[in-house]
């Protein structure tokens, strides 16, 4: 049997210059952000990245890896705007393909099923179009005379993921309440990296995930398979864990000033691996908590 | 309990009073007052309205606005994947806030001035496109100005009357925009033209100051393709019964968030 296993580093050497990458979760929920940290640390550059955008839009801006964003949204959800995502399209500094929600899940689909676009009626009528005017609608062949959006395949070379468990052939659970778009990400891809929290072996994994329902994420769709621990940080990952609101609150003022970014940067964004930035945030929560203590 | 409703407290009522009717469907609020509005409804008026805690669950009973998501009551799974089928399927009904608003309805929440390089980026076009030529449609808007009430909005995002009027064939046959609530006012659309009118001013607000504060003209009499003036004459909202700000007081938003919105 195929053993996955590989580390954040391994998984993002495999992403090419111009790629495109489609990242799993929503807003600021249970992004692959290990695997996002390990993009930031490695000299790729020029990815078309496919989101229902958070933090993971953001930072790939901050970093100057992305050329093109296809996205429905970009926003840390208990903060509406993204800063780093306004400030890269503010500057023009960003090619964005803006779809609606609907449309982008039916691009997902189609590449999904491996058609060459699929039906769906959001976005007539809007900018969408106007804004991208490549995109097409398409006549009902069958004569009603109702014309909808035809939805382009978001084809993606490589989906990142973050599962709450899995084991070392690619199976994954997603055991939050929300398992957003993930497997279909990975299904629409040529690959697909599941991040998890942790992995156990095949024989627990039904037991573990507590739910047959959860089991979504397949190994006949995953290349490999990265352990991360925190591995959704700062964003949430229930039931595990919720949003380090601290930690996003300290990420989004830090990004409003390059002075202050650097800084931030510096203290949280330098490090050669994954357990050491998570050293790094114990070590704020621990500054945070001392300070609240001392202000009460 | 003081029995004289505060402006916060008559929006909520004239947001609830947009899902009258609605049956048993989905109302998904964005906003405080929006979703202290869904669910006064729900208590009241609309008890076969279905209501989400804003995430992945469908919740039964009158909850507080920011009540902790254990211990709510549990009806049914509804993750992202399978609203977004619903609102194609169509038995739902948004209210949203625009960041700009135009006559007809055509709504922004994408990023204000130009596309390849706004002036500011906001959310992005979201599920506006999508929820508007599927569903029914409100909006709510807590600080009506001419900003944001402009005749020209930078993106449109929701679809508005004349955009929906202008595509072939039946293709937007489940466009219908209901009404527009703001901190001052209610304003539906005249269904001769699609322009946005004057439905009531809220206790203590004058036409005038609605005409002021929008910086577009409102339609007059339907039909008429006549201009709201300021001296004009307009129904006032309803005010909230006493059962009503009872729950909106004590059961529904004990906390008051609805002032941070609307601020007495």
């Amino acid at each position: 049997m195929t053993d996955k296993r590989m580390t954040a580093d391994e998984a993002v050497s495999r992403v090419e210059d111009g790629m495109t990458v489609g990242i799993g979760g929503w807003g600021s929920r249970r992004k692959p952000m290990a695997l996002v940290r390990a993009l930031l640390r490695s000299p790729v550059k020029d990815l078309t990245v496919v989101s229902y955008g958070g933090p993971d839009v953001g930072l790939l801006c901050a970093a100057g890896k992305i050329r093109k964003v296809v996205y429905g949204f970009v926003s840390l959800d208990s903060i509406p705007l993204e800063p780093h995502f306004r400030a890269a399209r503010e500057a023009g500094a960003v090619e964005a393909l803006e779809l609606d929600e609907g449309m982008f899940l039916a691009g997902l689909r189609a590449a999904a099923l491996r058609l060459p676009f699929m039906p769906v009626r959001g976005g007539i009528g809007s900018d969408v179009r106007r804004n991208a005017p490549f995109l097409r609608t398409v006549a009902d062949p069958y004569g009603s005379g109702d014309e909808v959006m035809a939805a382009p395949p978001l084809e993606l070379d490589v989906a990142l993921v973050h599962a709450n468990l899995a084991d070392a052939r690619g199976n994954a659970a997603l055991t939050g309440p929300d398992q957003f778009f993930d497997d279909l990400f990975c299904l629409a891809a040529r690959t697909a990296y599941v991040s998890a929290e942790r992995l156990v072996p095949t024989a627990d994994l039904r037991q573990e995930a507590g739910c047959l329902h959860s089991l979504v994420i397949h190994r006949h769709l995953t290349t490999g398979v990265i352990e991360a621990p925190r591995g959704a940080h700062f964003t949430e990952c229930p039931p595990e864990y919720g949003r380090d609101e601290a930690f996003q609150q300290a990420y989004a003022r830090a990004a409003a000033d390059p002075e202050s970014w650097a800084v931030f940067a510096d203290r949280f964004l330098s490090h050669p691996d994954e357990p050491s930035y998570q050293q790094a945030v114990d070590e704020f929560r621990a500054a945070t908590r001392e300070h609240a203590g001392g202000a009460r | 309990m003081i029995t004289t409703a505060t402006r916060a407290e008559i929006c909520v009522v004239a947001c609830a009073e947009a899902w009258r009717g609605d049956g048993e469907i989905l109302a998904s609020p964005m906003g405080a007052i929006p979703t202290i509005g869904a669910r006064l409804a729900r208590a009241t008026f609309a008890p076969d309205l279905v209501l989400t805690d804003g995430l992945a669950q469908v919740i039964d009973g009158d909850v507080a606005l920011g009540a902790p998501p254990d211990g709510l009551t549990v009806e049914g799974w509804l993750p992202y994947r399978a609203v977004l089928d619903l609102l194609a399927n169509g038995r739902r009904h948004v209210m949203m806030g625009p960041a700009q608003i135009d006559a007809y309805g055509n709504a922004n929440i994408s990023c204000v001035g130009e596309w390849d390089r706004p002036k500011r980026q906001l959310l992005g076009a979201r599920g506006a496109p999508g929820n508007t030529v599927n569903h029914a449609t409100s909006y709510w808007a807590p600080r009506h100005s001419p900003r944001v009430f402009t005749a020209h909005v930078d993106v449109v995002c929701g679809v508005g009357n004349d955009r929906a009027a202008a595509l072939p064939g039946p293709s937007a046959r489940f466009h219908d925009l209901r009404r527009v609530v703001t901190n001052l006012c209610v304003l539906d659309f005249d269904p001769h033209d699609g322009r946005m009118r004057l439905a009531s001013v809220h206790p203590g607000v004058t036409v005038a100051e609605v005409v002021e504060a929008t910086g577009f003209d409102l339609g007059g009499a339907e039909g008429t393709g006549e201009v709201l003036t300021g001296t004009a004459n307009a129904p006032t909202t309803r005010v909230p019964a006493p059962e009503e700000l009872r729950l909106i007081r004590q059961v529904l938003d004990p906390r008051s968030l609805r002032d941070r919105e609307v601020p007495a």
